[in-house]
């Protein structure tokens, strides 16, 4: 499969290089060129030289995504930090790219939830962590 | 009218300020507090901090019985999931969305977020307007009811020249609606006869441009050009 990942933070670098690891073509698009460390960091190859692609660029910017191979992806991964920034991207790559699957990360549950129904793969972090500290508060069985 | 207003930079302020002149009801949010305090003593009850991207943010607003919503804010992609999640989950039937990449345009079409305004994209009318270099200007286009508002100059070289408007054969989804010769404009009838040098505002379908062009200026610019 072609993984195209938007936002290189903890996340998304993560999700890359078990992606890459787990033999897909993966393509990582981040807005700044630092990022790359991330993707290179513990790793014994570069990469690049795994085989990974990188790209500069806004997400925004239809030629950034076109640059990161956009038409090709099987799957979109939106990660950026930025919640309205992965839902506006995720719908461009559903609605005008028609990439098949589209993840996205939103860290608002109540976001998350809308648009959730609305036909998007959503992942609130938030909500997972809340469900865990709710459930770490249950009292133990008897 | 009830008008919620995100984003209380100029923009915001100020077209809060004409609609409370006019007596509707408004409310400005605003998610940068320092913000919010330098204009809660100007706007009183009427400005509400918060992020107006999150849902309870907008309910607290009374986003519910909204007449309109209008996103200002400097950062396009809230502007467009503000007016997405106010006309799609709270059913406003209404929306405004500022656009401050031109380049973005697009995605606001994509997400059905119209009308979307670009200053840039009005100032480059304006210019359009006024340097008749362009043989056609867009002075309106309402992209949701598909209707364009074109003005042409026509050259002395069209086809159109020495005709009268009943025998000129436009397009379906084409009308002439007015005129402007020396100075002053005019609704023709249809033994006008279309001069070189005449400005011809035609009401037309969006995608006629090009043959529209072809009948009052053929070599793509006007007789001033």
């Amino acid at each position: 499969m072609f993984v195209l990942i938007v936002g290189a933070g903890r996340v998304g670098s993560a999700v890359a290089k078990s992606a890459l690891a787990a033999g897909h073509e993966v393509s990582v698009l981040d807005e700044d060129p630092l990022s790359h460390e991330r993707l290179d960091a513990g790793q014994s190859k570069s990469w690049e030289d795994a085989d990974g692609q990188f790209t500069v660029g806004t997400a925004l910017e239809i030629d950034a995504l076109l640059g990161a191979g956009i038409e090709r992806a099987d799957v979109f991964i939106a990660s950026t930090d930025g919640d309205n920034t992965n839902l506006i991207i995720a719908q461009i790559a559903q609605k005008r790219f028609g990439v098949e699957k589209v993840i996205v990360r939103v860290m608002d549950p109540a976001r998350a939830n809308w648009y959730g129904e609305q036909g998007l793969d959503t992942i609130s972090p938030t909500k997972h962590a809340i469900e865990m500290f709710e459930r770490a508060l249950e009292p133990e069985p008897a | 009218m009830y008008a919620i207003i995100v984003g209380a930079g100029k923009v915001g302020r100020n077209l809060a300020r004409e609609l409370i002149d006019k007596q509707h009801e408004v409310t400005l949010i605003e998610s940068s507090r320092p913000r919010y305090l330098a204009i809660e003593e100007e706007f009183e009850h009427s400005v509400q901090y918060g992020d107006a991207t999150e849902l309870w943010v907008l309910e607290r607003s009374g986003i519910q019985r909204a007449d309109l919503v209008v996103a200002v804010t400097g950062d396009d992609e809230d502007n467009m999931l503000v007016c997405q999640v106010a006309k799609e989950k709270y059913l406003c039937d209404r929306i405004i969305a500022r656009v401050n990449n031109p380049r973005n345009h697009d995605h606001f079409r994509l997400l059905g977020i119209q009308p979307a305004v670009s200053a840039t994209d009005l100032i480059l009318r304006l210019i359009e307007h006024e340097v008749p270099r362009y043989g056609l200007v867009h002075l309106l286009a309402l992209e949701e009811e598909r209707l364009e508002i074109i003005e042409l100059e026509v050259s002395p070289d069209a086809p159109t020249v020495g005709e009268t408007v009943a025998d000129i054969a436009l397009p379906d989804g084409s009308l002439i609606i007015s005129v402007l010769r020396g100075g002053t404009g005019f609704v023709p009838k249809a033994d006008t006869v279309i001069e070189a040098g005449d400005e011809v505002l035609l009401v037309l379908d969006p995608g006629l441009e090009e043959a529209i062009t072809a009948y009052f200026a053929p070599n793509g610019h006007g007789a001033g050009g």
